[in-house]
């Protein structure tokens, strides 16, 4: 269950980002930020190697079962870009792909 | 299989309708009007290749460099959009790459030979759309262009664009 889930375009900025209201918001949202340095320092040694490890899911904290929440998260993403109607760069307004994160939120209340 | 025709009789329907809506609203055309359809066509391509490559590369391992991605575009990618592989890659492996297609599926149609050929760049605009379009979603900034000397072959130049 996330607490906490962002999608951030390849120019670094947030095209969606959602958390649970109850915490910090913006402890988060820093986390997310300090995130990418990790992604990005993970890609370069991708690089350097001799290709084996070819992760798209680069399992950054709890690589168990996080998979199969990455994979549904980067499935709704896909649709979310073959949609016509969405512009790529412009923030994420899907209602799909708003329940698909709502039902991978800790669930409170 | 019928529904291989489907895009090929769209496409074509899409080129008509695009010079015939610049026509249209001014009568005759100039060199300034086919620019504009070309450029509507090659923007349609290019965010239709965003989404399709977004789906083909769904499961597959991230890239080792550029020419990985090249080959890729040049096998499964063109595979499933154009149903046959690039028969030849060439590069400078300083950013460009030439894609030769000896049968390229949108040209098949039109003729064998020397006939249509002034009308041929119309009918690659949108692909090099798709190119283009399918290289920005995997990183890479390119300028795409096609040209054809005998039908149905044509070569595809991509610039990779450093920054």
């Amino acid at each position: 269950m996330a607490v906490c889930i962002a999608v951030i375009a390849k120019e670094n900025y947030p095209l969606y980002i959602r958390s649970v209201p109850t915490q910090n918001e913006l402890k988060f949202h820093y986390t997310v930020h300090t995130s990418l340095d990790v992604v990005e320092e993970k890609i370069s040694a991708v690089g350097k190697s001799l290709g084996d490890q070819r992760e798209l899911y680069l399992g950054l904290l709890y690589p168990t079962e996080d998979y199969k929440m990455f994979r549904k998260l980067h499935n709704s993403f896909t649709d979310v870009m073959c949609n016509p109607f969405h512009n790529p760069g412009d923030p994420i307004q899907s209602k799909a792909f708003d329940g698909i994160v709502s039902g991978m939120m800790v669930q409170t209340g | 299989m019928a529904d291989e025709s489907l895009f090929d009789f769209l496409h074509m329907e899409i080129v008509s309708h695009v010079y015939k809506e610049q026509q249209n609203s001014k009568g005759e055309m100039d060199n300034k009007d086919r620019a504009v359809c070309v450029s509507v066509l090659e923007s349609m391509g290019f965010r239709v290749g965003q989404g399709l490559i977004e789906r083909l590369t769904r499961d597959s391992p991230s890239f080792k460099d550029e020419l990985d991605v090249m080959k890729f575009v040049c096998k499964d990618f063109w595979t499933k959009v154009f149903r046959r592989q690039v028969d030849n890659l060439r590069t400078n492996h300083q950013g460009t790459y030439v894609l030769q297609d000896n049968k390229f599926s949108l040209l098949t149609q039109l003729s064998s030979g020397k006939q249509y050929l002034d009308q041929a760049p119309k009918y690659l605009a949108f692909s090099c759309g798709i190119v283009r379009g399918a290289l920005s979603n995997l990183g890479m900034d390119s300028v795409v262009t096609a040209e054809v000397s005998v039908m149905p072959s044509c070569k595809f130049q991509v610039v990779i664009q450093k920054l």
